[in-house]
């Protein structure tokens, strides 16, 4: 028998640990979180404000120390490598997007500028031209004109385009997987959808696997497959989208799907159908 | 309450001003809540401000009336609110609000200093009682108004400050994207706290702004929904969400994402292109850029004001509409009867 059929893991964390503070203020952010990613997955990251799913996001990430437990990218440990200069290969193959483009984007530099530096976190030796055929491929993957662009600072694009912009840069370094953290709530709920389908056709076009963070349940329906729901650090139910939120288990999954607000009334529907 | 022909615009040192505001009127009976919905920059906010507190350096007011218990006050000449009024008649609850409090002092101190600020005669004790009392009525625990901010939830914070806020009794509140920062349950909560507000008569009208139209559809009795400092269309929230006709209203709701069956299934498509620059909006209609409908008249005219003055959109194309309706087209009736359904 061969482990073809078996979906291969490509992240996966292992008891996943870190607490802020100590003593009497000791606080468990994540607490003995546990969990297998596969290629090619969409996964939400669901929870309420203080649950603990942005420092998950930035342990995953790596900016973050874990106290204890393991994260295994391809089978290999990356909480044991420290510093940029070992985690540069694994920050080529996982990038961030996250919640306010404005506060990631250096004011003063252009959106080629930007890009640019990105770029030079790959090895390849690229010749100036292929450096732009680059830039442009990846602002075109997101839905942007690269001559309109590319000269822009980040004050005079609107909050959608920027955050696009940020998109294009995750995917510069053709990275395998995208953690976005909230990276569409400050976005009006119309340009939310359009950037939801950028990355919904990213992973259909380039396989890629997408870690999102969110606390609204309506986007992580609309895009992922698997869904986390984390409450006081913990993963207290995990499974395909469509099973978590039509039969919660969870109190507290329940709880999170009846405050859900619809238009004209509270609550998720699809526990009702 | 009526809101006449608001025009706010904010200043450049170089070029035309930031037309933020532009011909806002409304009006807002007694036990109303109205919604103002848009996107970011359409002037939501500053149209907070300007119904709260008044004009700043930067920001004019360059017309308009606000008619509220009888009196009219024109706020070009005024300047904004009548200071007398602010807090005790216009309460505005701003965006972020939880975040206003000092990290040094306790809650009860900052109820005190609310109080005192619109009545120097109040002693502390008075305060802190009226406050807990009212905090008691709303169903609120009153021992927070010995915690310090950082020992109490975002959501709890949201909720005092808004308590605060009306400890004056004001006649409106306006509320500035109070939600945006909180959790789903906490959003609820919140909603379910202005509506007891409303019901125990502590205030009598809300003007809550967001840019979250499926919360808004929650709370809002009416709903206004602008685009570029403009009303582009108002109606009773029934109205809006399940018969709405300006185009733009229509993706709004449109890409609204429900954790509903069959949501997943079809690709629900958003808006392309930015908001305008308020500088210089587009000829015409402000949303021809974007609009799905956009014919040749939009780019050069202003679109009409099809319906009443309590029901009504901005828009060539719904007059079109309108009008071939008025004239018994059966195709088009049709057509209407299977969009909305």
């Amino acid at each position: 028998m061969t482990l073809s059929n078996e979906p291969l893991t490509l992240l996966e964390a292992r008891h996943l640990t870190r607490i802020f503070g100590g003593g009497e203020n000791e606080v468990r952010a994540v607490d003995d979180v546990s969990f297998a990613i596969h290629p090619g997955e969409i996964v939400a990251i669901v929870g309420e404000s203080g649950s603990g799913k942005s420092t998950l996001a930035r342990l995953l990430l790596r900016l973050l120390e874990p106290t204890s437990g393991q994260i295994l990218f391809r089978g290999e440990d990356i909480t044991a490598l420290h510093g940029p200069r070992h985690l540069k290969t694994y920050w080529r193959e996982v990038q961030g997007i996250f919640q306010d483009p404005f506060a990631s984007f250096n004011q003063f530099y252009s959106v080629g500028r930007v890009l640019k530096k990105t770029l030079d976190l790959s090895d390849e030796k690229l010749s100036r031209a292929e450096q732009q055929q680059r830039l442009e491929l990846a602002l075109r993957n997101v839905g942007l004109d690269p001559t309109d662009v590319l000269k822009k600072g980040s004050h005079q694009l609107s909050g959608g385009q920027l955050q696009r912009v940020m998109i294009a840069r995750a995917l510069l370094v053709d990275p395998e997987i995208v953690i976005a953290d909230e990276s569409t709530s400050m976005l009006d709920a119309s340009l939310r959808v359009t950037i939801l389908n950028v990355l919904s056709e990213l992973r259909a076009r380039l396989q890629m696997t997408i870690l999102f963070v969110t606390h609204d349940i309506g986007q992580a329906y609309y895009l992922s497959d698997r869904v986390f729901v984390m409450y006081h650090g913990q993963i207290v139910e995990q499974g395909p989208v469509e099973e978590v939120l039509h039969d919660p288990q969870h109190a507290y999954t329940r709880r999170l799907m009846a405050d859900v607000p619809r238009l004209g009334g509270w609550g998720a529907k699809v526990a009702a159908d | 309450m009526e809101v006449r022909d608001l025009r706010a615009y904010y200043e450049t040192k170089a070029g035309p001003p930031v037309k933020a505001v532009d011909g806002v009127s409304f009006t807002l009976d007694e036990g109303e809540v109205l919604g103002i919905v848009g996107e970011s920059g359409c002037g939501k906010s500053t149209l907070a401000s300007v119904l709260s507190l008044g004009a700043s350096p930067t920001l004019r007011i360059k017309g308009g009336s606000l008619v509220l218990n009888g009196e009219e006050v024109d706020l070009e000449k005024m300047g904004g609110v009548p200071r007398e009024w602010r807090g005790k008649i216009v309460s505005l609850l701003p965006q972020r609000a939880m975040n206003s409090l000092n990290p040094t002092s306790r809650i009860g101190d900052f109820a005190y200093d609310v109080m005192k600020a619109h009545d120097s005669r109040v002693n502390r004790r008075e305060a802190i009682k009226r406050a807990s009392q009212r905090l008691e009525q709303l169903g609120l625990p009153a021992r927070v108004l010995q915690s310090y901010p950082h020992q109490l939830s975002g959501g709890m914070r949201q909720r005092v400050v808004t308590v605060i806020s009306t400890l004056l009794n004001p006649t409106v509140l306006i509320a500035d994207e109070p939600t945006s920062a909180l959790d789903v349950s906490s959003q609820k909560a919140l909603v379910h706290l202005l509506q007891r507000l409303l019901e125990e008569r502590v205030i009598t009208r809300i003007v809550f702004i967001t840019h979250d139209l499926t919360l808004l559809s929650n709370i809002a009795t009416r709903i206004a929904v602008m685009y570029a400092g403009e009303i582009v269309e108002i109606g009773t929230t029934e109205q809006i969400i399940t018969r709405p006709e300006h185009p733009y209203t229509r993706a709004l709701i449109h890409s609204t994402l429900e954790p509903e069956q069959g949501v997943r299934k079809r690709k629900i498509e958003g808006l392309t292109g930015s908001p305008p620059d308020l500088r210089n909006p587009p000829s015409g209609c402000r949303f021809h850029p974007r609009c799905p409908h956009a014919m040749e008249i939009c780019t050069r005219e202003t679109p009409p004001r099809v319906g009443t003055s309590r029901h009504y959109a901005t828009c060539w194309w719904v007059k079109q509409r309108v009008e071939a309706m008025n004239e018994g087209d059966l195709r088009d009736t049709v057509e209407r009867a299977a969009h909305t359904a």
